[in-house]
């Protein structure tokens, strides 16, 4: 039901109820409210308008995508939940509460992890340290503490880096806990940002583009590892991705971006077979030539 | 699988370390006393002048190659610990003296406090003022930031000049009582050292490493990127403020125009040269470039080759001194020890294999030795 008022919100080029018809199968109602909520999200950098009156609701425990031909606006999307850009008309509420204004080191201590599309690990750091760094904002010790060795600082300390070691233990790089971050192979360092993003205890947490340069023996593996931790740790994740396998393999629920607007929604089956989609990424067809839909 | 095994996370040989760092701390106090009923006045000078650079380096290391700022404000930090030190450990008959052309601020005339907090406060002192600076400044990333806290320590320098009734203007003070002995500088160093490896070896080092590394991707992390670095930027300024104390009491004379631009760059040369991100290579590259500036002093008097003669340049070192520095830039980027760190597992695993292949390492040692031998005696003129 809330898919409907999502698709009336949406004026504009393709001012469309496309999104679900008679038969199209919601699934998403979440009980007791959405984990996030962006209601008439508007986002202009000058004259480009990068998001244009978004609307959608994260239900919570799912993981669900967002897609989108490049330039639609989909990073911007995560740069405005994280509180990096502040939009210009719309609200945002996270778990009831509303997000504007907040930066991003307060955004990230209600529970909001993220990762980034070129991955930005600590390269100075260890593996171990990077996972670390994740922990510091659930950490309640200060910094004067240190040179004190106060117990509590130094108890802190320990159980940081049993933490950070178990997390390290769960996405298969305890064995690198020693090596430079930047050392890793391609893939583990995927991982190791979303071991990072875990450590601060989200319970939602956005993906920028994780199968982005993996081979299909590597996002096969994402796949699963992605279905596993939104299992075990409990929370919700939204990617944006490419690879449709990816997309269409672990997200129950999609959101089709296109200029900044969001053109289409639903399960990975309805999508495959939206028009408008079809349209966004191919192109419209040619005057009476084939069109497969 | 969850409870996971301890080993990988404790440090090996925990014990060990820990002892050995004892150890040669009283090991380095033995070494000062034995320096003290040995060593003549300029030696002694040297070993001193060692320490306090190292606090100043250590200090700079922290802001610059530990937090990622660059502030080129250092000579500011350190003539507010040296004033504000001074200023305490004068005695009353002494500020009537020096004070002849302006008379003191009436409140400091009798202010008197012992050495050891004098220090701390000249510390505090620069670490308050530092905390002022950080507000505005700490917006400004890279070469801005330079240029802001550049600007900052010329101010400080203008204003010491001008406030006559607390600083004596441009005549400095003088007879400042020589406290800062062998014992007082090495004591401050450790505890310097103590408080900057505390901090960097716990979380919150790795905190301060990953605002330099990605402030982006730090803020992600729930990290206030601005708050640790105005708290890097307050201990780096606590230390320099400590060094500038214990530097006005070893020299026993301060005026404006010591601390200007050019003592900044002797300390961020010392932090280039050791490494940057390297507590190690501040340490040994405010050993290694005191000693050396002094032994460089012997181009400066003039040499008979028989075959020629060159009369004395006064100044020549620090043209051999910049071209090193230079060819230190284009080869050895990174520094002496890039971000590496002396590690007692390290030093123990060189002795373990010095045990199966002794020839080899022997080479090495003695080849070090007779450096630092041929360093030390290069340095009497």
């Amino acid at each position: 039901m809330s898919e409907c008022t999502l698709a009336e919100d949406n004026a504009g080029r393709f001012t469309a109820k496309t999104l679900h018809g008679p038969g199209g199968s919601g699934g998403v109602a979440p009980p007791g409210g959405p984990l996030l909520e962006l209601s008439g999200v508007t986002m202009r950098f000058g004259g480009v308008t990068a998001i244009d009156d978004l609307s959608l609701k994260i239900p919570p425990q799912k993981v669900v995508g967002l897609i989108g031909p490049n330039g639609a606006g989909k990073t911007t999307v995560f740069n405005v939940v994280t509180g990096f850009y502040q939009p210009q008309e719309g609200r945002l509420e996270f778990e009831g509460q509303p997000l504007a204004g907040l930066p991003p080191q307060k955004i990230c201590a209600l529970g909001i992890a993220r990762t980034f599309q070129n991955i930005r690990l600590f390269a100075g750091g260890t593996v171990l340290d990077n996972v670390m760094v994740g922990c510091h904002v659930r950490r309640k010790a200060r910094w004067w503490m240190a040179p004190l060795c106060l117990p509590v600082f130094l108890r802190e300390e320990k159980s940081i880096k049993e933490k950070s070691y178990a997390l390290l233990e769960r996405v298969g790089l305890a064995r690198a806990a020693r090596e430079k971050a930047n050392s890793l192979p391609y893939g583990a360092q995927r991982r190791l940002e979303i071991a990072r993003a875990l450590a601060t205890e989200p319970s939602f947490l956005l993906l920028d583009e994780p199968a982005a340069g993996m081979n299909p023996q590597e996002s096969e593996d994402l796949m699963h590892f992605i279905a596993k931790i939104r299992e075990e740790f409990n929370l919700s994740i939204l990617m944006i991705e490419h690879d449709m396998k990816v997309v269409m393999g672990v997200c129950s629920h999609i959101w089709v971006l296109d200029y900044g607007r969001l053109i289409a929604e639903g399960g990975p089956e309805e999508i495959r077979n939206n028009p408008w989609v079809i349209t966004a990424y191919l192109g419209r067809p040619a005057e009476g030539g084939p069109h497969s839909a | 699988m969850k409870a996971a095994n301890p080993s990988p996370i404790s440090e090996p040989h925990a014990l060990r370390n820990r002892l050995s760092t004892l150890g040669s701390a009283a090991l380095l106090f033995l070494g000062i006393w034995w320096a003290g009923h040995n060593l003549d006045g300029y030696q002694t000078r040297l070993l001193n002048l060692v320490a306090v650079n190292a606090i100043l380096a250590l200090s700079l290391n922290f802001i610059y190659g530990f937090s990622g700022m660059f502030s080129l404000g250092h000579a500011g930090f350190m003539a507010i610990g040296a004033y504000v030190s001074a200023l305490c450990i004068l005695t009353p008959a002494q500020k009537e003296m020096i004070w002849l052309l302006e008379p003191i601020y009436e409140p400091l005339a009798e202010f008197m406090t012992p050495f050891v907090v004098s220090v701390f406060l000249g510390g505090l002192a620069a670490a308050l003022t530092s905390l002022v600076i950080a507000l505005p400044v700490m917006r400004l990333g890279g070469d801005y930031l330079g240029i802001a806290t550049l600007g900052f320590a010329e101010i400080i320098r203008v204003l010491f000049t001008n406030l006559a009734p607390i600083t004596n203007g441009a005549i400095g003070l003088r007879g400042i009582p020589p406290y800062a002995d062998a014992w007082w500088n090495y004591a401050w160093l450790l505890a310097t050292l103590f408080v900057i490896l505390s901090l960097l070896k716990s979380n919150f080092g790795n905190v301060l490493k990953s605002i330099r590394d990605d402030e982006i991707a730090a803020r992600t992390m729930g990290i206030d990127t601005t708050a640790y670095r105005t708290m890097a930027f307050c201990v780096g300024g606590f230390f320099a403020g400590v060094g500038g104390a214990l530097m006005g009491s070893l020299v026993t004379t301060i005026e404006p125009k010591m601390f200007n631009f050019q003592y900044t760059f002797n300390i961020l040369l010392i932090v280039v040269a050791g490494g940057l991100g390297s507590v190690t290579g501040s340490v040994v590259g405010a050993a290694v470039i005191t000693i050396l500036l002094e032994w460089l002093r012997i181009i400066e008097y003039p040499m008979d080759f028989g075959f020629i003669r060159i009369p004395g340049i006064p100044g020549m070192r620090m043209v051999i001194f910049s071209v090193v520095l230079m060819l230190i830039i284009i080869f050895r980027r990174e520094g002496l020890l890039g971000n590496r760190e002396f590690s007692w597992n390290a030093f123990y695993d060189f002795f373990g294999s010095l045990k199966k292949r002794p020839d080899v390492h022997l080479g090495h040692l003695l080849r070090f030795l007779r450096l630092v031998k041929k360093l030390l005696a290069g340095g009497q003129p």
